[in-house]
């Protein structure tokens, strides 16, 4: 079989920033902000913008891991009737471009069931997807429908994971998540001193490409932090451009991410 | 009869529910209490000091009573078990004196809570006030409104009340909040969930604390009447106080029984009973019965009463429904405002609206609880006084129309 799996496309779009010695710029937003109809444009414009891979939420009523900027939204984007098989079908259209993964909650996924959920997700020409609330401990059965499919369960690392949870990282796929910070989603000022020891952490443990999320706002902040990792991961600073623009969004998306990207080429 | 397996696993699983669905940050921390926990609670010094502190501050043991003008009324024998009589007014304290007795020893001193009508909330701003900790309330903007004076009473015993303003600003948006604060300040943040729900070990924790509802009411039943009762009946929101006095008598030939809130009928689509309608999923952190809809969003829940108006249930529950072990039912507002007002009348006690739901049941299945000459026990969660207002303006209201 030619065609790539989910979790081999993640891991070329790591390698080919590297090959060019920079880090790789992963975009997030949430489906059906500010309306679904966009996402088609907005996920151009992100590749425009020079984005490697594409985090697309699919919005959950009940976001315990997000910031006020990420559950709004979400909210919005449930207010208008954001549908889950909407979200796949409009995806399952689109050409294929860089590759994307979700990001959702469990419950979302549990509903449709996870089997079901991982086939659904290939066929709509997904990578993987993120569950941030899917620890590591309650994880296998989902990444076992995932790999099936060929799809990276992308874990998340945290400045207080423990090495029991480092080791298990063995088995991940895709690419690591760091979460810069104790905290939730959202944009801010400075990054956690810690970060750098963190990603030495996960190095030590995987060898699969790291990226770092949660707080990065600015392109000095993913200039500098793309010397740390292999990624940097934009959402809340994305998402609260498109709120400032939404009469625009694609171009809103394509004037946040530039800019990042640039500052990543610059290093 | 069989002996109940012992739950939760180490996993923390009641057969398939429960579990810990949190963000990987807060996993070393529920760890840590985890550890902290089956510590503490075989020491001997920790179980002295709880102990000193329900007798002598929280009131225990609580009376427990036959209902005599009820039992006449009826034709069969009903006992109550009178956590009304707690200091602050329901079972909540049991729980709180023991979670924040733990925070002190996990030397944590910020402590957080989430609370839906306030009840939980005043609970922990007391037992914080008790100790000399900080203690900051998450409560829904909603419900801030409609229950300005718990607000207050939380303000009065220094407590920071702290209003939500996302999703639905009630209970679930409430948790969710104080989930987002304690993941943030997880180093020196103490989390006091209110009920038998959360990511383990918190169904198991709040379970034992509130344990000694049902081994009072155990040893009291026996001595009053001499023998145990035939059922025993308590309203459930998360579940906490129907956890309490069902777990001492799980390996007993008596029947258990929950009632949920039908609210204005579970045909309306506005209630709260998440057992009787069943369908699996995960809300803050475990596995369990929820209101959602087909794409697994969380609907609100409706209830007359605040303290039963919670989307999902705790996963002890969800497994003792789904072995058979207890029988869930659904009770209205309508006849929860009734049993409020007949109990009052009978006995002389203002039920709060959550226990008035597990009056109700009694009351509307009298025919055959008579024929099968029961003797059932009612676990009084808390006491009416809150209520008045809200039973007052309902009525009023009515008048009006
Ligand atoms: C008096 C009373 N009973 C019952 C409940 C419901 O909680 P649980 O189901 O955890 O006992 C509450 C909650 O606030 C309450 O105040």
């Amino acid at each position: 079989m030619s065609e790539r799996s989910g979790s081999e496309a993640i891991q070329a779009a790591f390698m080919a920033a590297k090959a060019s010695d920079r880090a790789a710029l992963i975009s997030f937003f949430t489906a059906g902000f500010p309306t679904l109809g966009v996402l088609p444009d907005l996920v151009k414009a992100a590749e425009d913008g020079g984005a490697d891979i594409i985090e697309i939420g699919i919005p959950f009523s009940d976001p315990l891991a997000d910031g006020p900027v990420l559950q709004q939204a979400a909210s919005e984007a449930l207010a208008q009737g954001t549908r889950v098989q909407a979200i796949l079908d409009l995806l399952g259209q689109l050409p294929t471009g860089i590759p994307r993964v979700f990001l959702t909650y469990v419950n979302p996924v549990l509903r449709r069931g996870y089997i079901p959920f991982a086939a659904e997700a290939r066929d709509a020409g997904m990578a993987g997807a993120i569950v941030p609330d899917l620890p590591w401990t309650e994880s296998s059965e989902l990444a076992r429908a995932f790999q099936h499919q060929g799809l990276a369960l992308i874990p998340l690392v945290a400045p207080t994971s423990t090495d029991k949870h480092m080791r298990a990282l063995k088995s991940a796929d895709g690419f690591v998540y760091a979460v810069s910070v104790t905290g939730v989603t959202g944009a801010r000022q400075g990054i956690d001193g810690g970060v750098e020891a963190m990603v030495a952490r996960i190095r030590q443990a995987v060898d699969l490409p790291v990226a770092i999320g949660f707080g990065i706002s600015t392109p000095e902040q993913a200039r500098r932090l793309g010397h740390v990792a292999d990624g940097v991961i934009v959402g809340s600073a994305l998402t609260q451009a498109l709120m400032a623009k939404r009469a625009n969004p694609a171009q809103a998306v394509y004037d946040f991410l530039h800019p990042m990207r640039l500052a990543l080429d610059s290093r | 009869m069989a002996t109940m397996k012992r739950v939760p696993d180490r996993s923390g699983r009641f057969g398939p529910f429960g579990g810990r669905y949190v963000p990987e940050t807060l996993i070393p921390a529920v760890d840590e209490l985890e550890t902290a926990y089956r510590r503490w609670r075989v020491d001997a010094g920790f179980k002295a000091e709880l102990k000193e502190y329900l007798a002598n501050y929280v009131g225990r043991p609580t009376p427990l009573r036959r209902a005599d003008r009820m039992s006449e009324a009826l034709g069969f024998e009903v006992y109550l078990k009178r956590e009304d009589l707690n200091h602050t007014g329901a079972h909540k304290i049991n729980n709180t004196i023991g979670q924040v007795l733990l925070a002190k020893r996990m030397q944590k001193r910020r402590i957080i809570a989430e609370t839906g009508a306030g009840q939980h909330g005043v609970a922990t701003a007391t037992a914080a006030s008790l100790f000399g900790l900080d203690a900051e309330i998450f409560m829904g903007e909603e419900d801030v409104r409609r229950q300005a004076l718990n607000v207050y009473r939380m303000k009065i015993l220094g407590a920071r009340v702290i209003p939500v303003k996302s999703g639905t600003r009630t209970l679930k948006d409430a948790t969710n909040e104080a989930i987002r604060d304690w993941v943030t300040n997880v180093r020196t943040t103490f989390y006091v969930i209110g009920s038998v729900v959360g990511p383990h070990p918190y169904p198991m924790m709040v379970r034992d604390f509130q344990a000694v509802i049902g081994q009072e009411a155990r040893r009291q039943v026996v001595k009053a009447s001499g023998s145990l009762p035939t059922h025993i009946v308590a309203c459930v929101g998360g579940g906490s106080n129907g956890m309490g006095i069902f777990y001492p008598f799980r390996n007993d030939p008596v029947k258990l029984v929950g009632i949920e809130a039908a609210g204005e009928g579970l045909e309306s689509g506005h209630h709260a009973a998440s057992i009787a309608v069943g369908e699996v999923g995960v809300l803050h952190g475990a596995m369990s019965y929820l209101l959602q809809d087909e794409d697994g969003q969380i609907q609100p829940a409706h209830s007359i009463s605040a303290g039963l108006d919670y989307p999902g249930v705790g996963p002890e529950h969800a497994y003792l429904h789904k072995s058979g072990r207890a029988d869930y039912y659904a009770v209205t507002d309508d006849e929860a405002l009734a049993a409020f007002h007949q109990l009052a009348r009978w006995e002389g006690i203002i039920p709060a609206l959550e226990s008035a739901h597990a009056v109700a049941w009694v009351i509307r299945e009298q025919a055959s609880l008579k024929q099968q000459g029961a003797r059932v026990l009612i676990n009084i969660s808390g006491r009416g006084d809150k209520d008045v207002d809200t039973v007052f303006a309902l009525e009023q209201g009515d008048q009006g129309q």
